[in-house]
């Protein structure tokens, strides 16, 4: 319902008190959203008794100009304009109660640069509502206009390569284990022993930060010297992730700045310093030359469940608009939630230049990045040597794999953990090139590298039949089109 | 020591015919393929001397292998590798690179350290080979 300029309606339309969302303009179903729009589409779950045009218009109005009764401050701007639309609604197929609906918003709502304003307008007030019993942001498009105003990637792809002067297969990486409790000489310990086994990064865990076991300068410095130990001995950069991550940016900074200086290629922050700090370390990054992890902790407190919070897919959009250089982004085979299909979703979203919309991978918009550099995804998470022909079958090249435990975890030692890793992925990306198939011959060209390879050898004995099976909480509702019979 | 470089200095030297099938993948994808080669293995020395120009257009791998093989015989003790290159957009970056000749004695790298103020010190490495001039650095045992 358009918005009625005439004066019988205009008056009915300004009377004080409760009007339909859908009444106030919040529902157009005649909208044409324009391209310097952004476009949302939320998973709405109506209360009993609320009809989903009027659920939809009013996750509009609450998330752009809207409150729950009429105000005559109104008709002091031009509220036509700033008003959000919802132009669309329709069913979730197989999921009853559940409608798609579509919300076109003008750029002019937005701050530009800035994901705390994106995110406050957006997903900041509606997600309480009564008359919902539950909603997710499925997706976002950004219209190239706001992309335009945002740092992107620190570095990016391409640059992140030139950078460590490796190309042609993922990088690889393991988290120090035990998560807690190693002090500083022994860490770096543990440091050392991977990078000069075969990885090419090693990571702080999310939650190292600085505590009364090791306290994260001392960590910092043991940590280089198995980073720089590694590099003489092997000839090829090296780095190791040091958690910057405080309770303060001042801190943070303070930290970070540190890196740089004992000469380290790359610094991570967790997610939930908030989106301000990870824009405002992404700078940091960019005018220091230093790559930028993000791991993406606590994420799945609210993308997990497909009924209510955010999908993963947004999260990731804003990462590549703040502008880190890599983020955790699933691994499908190993431990942590992510289906195929969503999971290669949220891969195309981070490292293409232009994503078209593709209902079968979670993709509801086209989104065009423009110039705007590639993230690094990271796949972490309970994966290991054997499932090597997965992963690359599934990531290809632009990735970085990390084994924590299945380096750690091997039973020759670190070293030989990441040797039996390093020696997997290149067996299986020169037999790719090679043109084998690699899903069927996969575990063939395991096995031949591990003849000459006998912590390979060893990696496979121990972890072989580790898989982990469950029914995934989040794969795309959508009706596949029939193909028609060859 | 064993230097790390490129996508398979982790698996055995590769033959010829290993080499021709990762040219064919390159030239599959239509990216220029070229041979460099240096005797300074220093991580921050990229730019290797070329052995010739890129090159272009190829159908077959032979004259990349022919390439290779000449640039092998002139410096039997040097490092050779060989770079295929994306121009697309979006990349506009090298898509493949790999070592298909090293010298048969590698002495590695040294690692010095300067200590400075608070614990802090100051790495350099340095390729044992260049503390001799270029050229007469790798030596057949």
């Amino acid at each position: 319902m358009t918005i009625i300029e005439d004066g019988a309606q205009a008056k009915e339309r300004w009377d004080p008190g409760v009007q339909s969302y859908a009444g106030m303009g919040y529902w157009n179903p005649d909208y044409v959203p324009k391209d310097t729009d952004v476009l949302a589409v939320f998973r709405v779950a109506p209360q009993d008794g609320v009809e989903p045009i009027e659920a939809a218009a009013a996750v509009a109005g609450e998330s752009s100009t809207a409150t729950w009764t009429v105000v005559w401050t109104d008709r002091l701007t031009a509220n036509s304009h700033y008003q959000a639309k919802a132009y669309r609604v329709e069913e979730v197929p197989g999921r009853p109660g559940e409608y798609f609906a579509y919300v076109a918003y003008d750029i002019d709502l937005f701050e530009e640069g800035s994901i705390a304003n994106l995110t406050s307008s957006i997903i900041g007030n509606v997600f309480g509502f009564k008359p919902l019993k539950a909603l997710r942001l499925e997706d976002l498009r950004i219209p190239v206009a706001y992309v335009k105003t945002f740092q992107g990637p620190a570095h990016g792809i391409v640059m992140e390569r030139e950078l460590l002067n490796k190309y042609g297969r993922p990088l690889l990486g393991a988290t120090i284990k035990p998560k807690l409790g190693l002090s500083a000489r022994n860490y770096g310990r543990v440091v050392y022993e991977a990078c000069r086994g075969g990885l090419d990064f090693t990571k702080d865990d999310e939650n190292i930060n600085s505590q009364p076991f090791m306290r994260w300068r001392d960590r910092f410095l043991y940590g280089m010297e198995g980073v720089n130990k590694a590099m003489a001995e092997t000839g090829e950069i090296k780095g190791h992730y040091l958690n910057v991550t405080a309770g303060t940016m001042e801190e943070m900074y303070r930290r970070a700045e540190f890196a740089k200086e004992l000469g380290s290629v790359v610094v991570m922050i967790d997610l939930t310093i908030g989106y301000t700090a990870i824009q405002s370390m992404a700078h940091w990054a960019r005018e220091n030359s230093v790559l930028l992890h993000l791991h993406r902790a606590g994420h799945s407190t609210y993308t997990r469940q497909k009924t209510h919070g955010v999908s993963f897919r947004v999260i990731a959009k804003w990462c590549r608009l703040m502008g880190v250089d890599h983020v955790h982004a699933g691994t499908v085979v190993g431990k942590l939630e992510g289906d195929p299909a969503t999971t290669l979703g949220y891969y195309d979203t981070l490292r293409e230049g232009f994503v078209p919309a593709n209902p079968q991978n979670g993709i509801f918009f086209d989104q065009d990045w423009i110039s705007m550099p590639g993230v690094m995804p990271v796949a972490s998470g309970g994966i290991h040597a054997g499932q090597m022909h997965q992963l690359l079958d599934l990531f290809q090249d632009d990735v970085v794999l990390q084994f924590g435990g299945g380096t750690i975890g091997h039973p020759y030692g670190i070293a030989a953990g990441a040797e039996a890793n390093r020696v997997a992925l290149e067996a299986m990306v020169k037999a790719r090139n090679e043109g084998r198939d690699l899903l069927r011959e996969g575990p063939d060209v395991l096995r031949n590298a591990a003849k000459s390879c006998a912590p390979l050898e060893a990696a496979l004995s121990t972890w072989g039949d580790v898989t982990f099976d469950y029914t995934s909480t989040d794969a795309p509702d959508v009706v596949p089109t029939p193909l028609p019979s060859a | 020591m064993n230097l790390r470089h490129g996508t398979f200095s982790y698996l055995p030297d590769l033959t010829d015919e290993e080499i021709a099938a990762q040219i064919r993948y390159a030239l599959r994808h239509g990216w220029p393929v070229s041979v460099v080669y240096t005797d300074d293995t220093h991580t921050r020395n990229v730019s290797w001397e070329m052995w010739g120009l890129p090159m272009f257009d190829l159908a077959e791998p032979d004259g990349v292998l022919a390439l290779i093989n000449e640039c092998r015989a002139t410096f039997p003790n040097h490092y050779v590798r060989v770079l295929a290159y994306d121009a697309s957009l979006g990349r506009q970056t090298t898509a493949m690179q790999f070592l298909v000749q090293r010298p048969a004695e590698e002495p590695g790298f040294l690692l010095t350290r300067v200590e400075g103020v608070d614990r802090t010190q100051r790495y350099a490495v340095t390729s044992y080979a260049t503390s001799r001039p270029a050229g007469a650095r790798y030596v057949r045992g």
